[in-house]
């Protein structure tokens, strides 16, 4: 695919990146591009809560004068990237999805806000998103649902769906989302681009709006896995603001992908392949394990014993942590009050009965159950211990394999209402989950189409900090097939 | 994990969160489903396991309590549902 045929709006972020230094195309020829674009989509597709042109405008106009003055900050500068609503940017609407914060207006950048601005990014979007990131089709979004580019009658997943949506539509180059139980990785399958979930701790959650404090994370959507490592680069690091971030030394993610060998053991979890996967999940599944084959990849199965319980373990350990980190939204400094509130009773219990929807009602009734006295012992405690037999499985398997190579979704993109039971729901997140649970990094990869034409990815674990490992890995195979480079008819 | 019947009202004044009949029924009949889902936790040996909290091992991380930029009061007070006089009003709490 030559960028000769490509819009500016479906330009890779590497392809942009090299026609901005070549000085074949401006960051404002870009960012109006990717502007027109989702003035044309959007009254369909709905994957923004907001947008601030005037200010993507000013951003590219920095960055053109940058370069020009000979000091362009490198592979971002000047590239269109757009935010999931849970990321704080300084001085623009900040919802979470949630009516509870339908007024708020960020004071400050969260760290990979400032981050992408020191790279020389044009922050443009502000993607919708199951409120407080609880969801996994952007259904819960209190807005409006967001399509998915390839059939605007289902879902794009989520939570981060918006994110994922946008960027298959053309009105990014890449875009970030959080990923608590599989948030981006499943939106990215089911729309067709890559999406990457970080080590826990490899990227600053500062300025994140919290969900689940001990499983969320950061990452990146790109059309390529090459775009994803450009944008983890920008992102990644220490920051002292976030006392869960982790002192890893600096690493060039972007030169792993050309390592001149790929690391060759993968394993397939037996407990991955079962019961609820699609069949044309599998089939696209096996045909990349098949790719890796070709490449002189050994592949073995391996198990992971725990897994049947991720599901459960992860519903204990979210919520609880939920029903915590949103007790904060009481209607006193900021978010959503009732009118006339009585006394402060009245105050909090309106106040959060009017904000929060339902899907964060159950989740913080659900949490407040588990920690509840008398019950805190046998699901909060015995599932943190379920978590620590996870993560052991995890590691041993990584004793005998670089990776792991497993669905993402057991199913492509849902019709919207399709899944109005919440177990239902929650099953959608099967392969995602342990990722969270063990703090791995995970990727998904685009990796075909189902008969239908919904697109199919495959998702890589990889070891604690091993995200120059998976991403080379993925790279071998995204370089070839280049399915996030496919466009659809929107 | 013996479950007695889940106690809605008890749970959202805890949570202090106001919730219609609707709700509560809606609730009670979707959280048994889950919590019966849930019960299979029960299941895992977790004898001379011990929890994690995080994934990885986390520690107390410490810095220098030294002054620094912050917000101004007129940023902090932004999104402030209501406020006098830079600070924020809220009900009278003692009577």
């Amino acid at each position: 695919m030559t960028s000769s045929t490509t819009p500016l709006h479906y330009l890779s972020l590497a392809e942009a990146a090299a026609a901005l230094a070549a000085g074949r195309v401006s960051s404002a020829e870009l960012t109006d591009a990717v502007i027109a674009r989702a003035e044309a989509v959007e009254p369909r597709l709905r994957a923004l809560l907001s947008a601030d042109p005037a200010s993507a405008r000013a951003q590219a106009q920095a960055s053109d004068a940058r370069r020009a003055g000979g000091g362009s900050l490198g592979p971002l500068d000047g590239i269109p990237i757009g935010l999931k609503d849970v990321i704080a940017v300084r001085d623009q609407p900040l919802t979470a999805g949630s009516r509870m914060l339908e007024k708020f207006i960020s004071p400050y950048d969260a760290t990979v806000t400032r981050r992408l601005r020191e790279a020389g990014a044009v922050l443009y979007g502000r993607h919708n998103c199951d409120e407080f990131a609880m969801g996994s089709s952007t259904e819960n979004s209190a807005f409006h649902p967001t399509g998915n580019p390839w059939a605007l009658d289902r879902v794009p997943g989520g939570s981060s769906g918006g994110s994922a949506a946008a960027l298959a539509a053309g009105e990014a180059l890449a875009t970030l989302g959080s990923d608590t139980g599989g948030s981006i990785r499943q939106p990215a399958a089911l729309c067709g681009v890559v999406g990457l979930k970080p080590t826990y701790g490899r990227v600053s959650r500062f300025g994140l709006v919290a969900y689940a404090s001990s499983l969320d994370q950061i990452g990146p959507f790109g059309r390529t896995v090459e775009d994803v490592a450009l944008v983890l680069q920008a992102i990644a690091g220490h920051d002292e603001r976030d006392s869960t971030s982790v002192g890893a030394a600096a690493e060039d993610f972007a030169a792993a992908l050309s390592a001149p060998s790929v690391p060759r053991r993968l394993g397939l979890p037996r407990e991955y392949f079962g019961e609820g996967l699609d069949p044309e999940v599998a089939v696209a599944v096996e045909r990349a394990v098949t790719h890796y084959r070709e490449l002189g990849c050994e592949v073995r199965e391996v198990s992971l014993p725990h897994t049947p319980y991720c599901l459960d373990t992860y519903y204990v350990l979210a919520t609880a942590e939920a029903s915590s980190n949103l007790a904060r939204y009481d209607g006193i400094r900021y978010g959503h009050r009732c009118a006339a509130p009585r006394d402060l009773h009245d105050l909090y219990f309106r106040s959060r009965a009017e904000g929060f929807g339902a899907e964060v009602k159950r989740r913080i009734i659900l949490g407040t159950y588990v920690l509840s006295s008398g019950y805190y012992d046998a699901y909060y405690l015995r599932a943190q211990k379920v978590r620590t037999l996870v993560r052991q499985d995890f590691l041993r398997a990584f004793e005998q394999v670089d990776a792991l190579l497993t669905p993402t979704s057991p199913i492509p993109a849902f019709r919207r209402g399709e899944k109005a039971n919440p177990l239902a729901m929650y099953l959608c997140d099967i392969y995602t989950i342990g990722a969270n649970l063990a703090g791995l990094p995970a990727m998904s990869v685009p990796c075909g189409f189902t008969r239908a034409g919904l697109p199919v990815g495959f998702q890589l674990i990889g070891k604690p900090l091993g995200e120059s490992e998976l991403l080379a890995i993925g790279h071998a195979y995204d370089r070839v097939h280049q399915w996030g480079r496919r466009r659809p008819n929107l | 994990m013996n479950r007695t019947e889940l106690d809605l009202d008890a749970l959202a004044r805890l949570a202090r969160l106001a919730l219609t009949p609707e709700e509560k029924a809606t609730f009670a009949r979707q959280l048994a489903e889950l919590l019966g889902h849930i019960e299979r936790l029960s299941q895992v040996d977790v004898s001379n396991v011990e929890p994690s909290a995080h994934a990885h091992p986390q520690h107390n991380v410490w810095q220098e309590d030294e002054p620094r930029p912050g917000l101004l009061p007129a940023e902090a007070l932004r999104n402030a549902p209501a406020q006098r006089d830079q600070m924020i009003a809220v009900p009278k709490v003692v009577e």
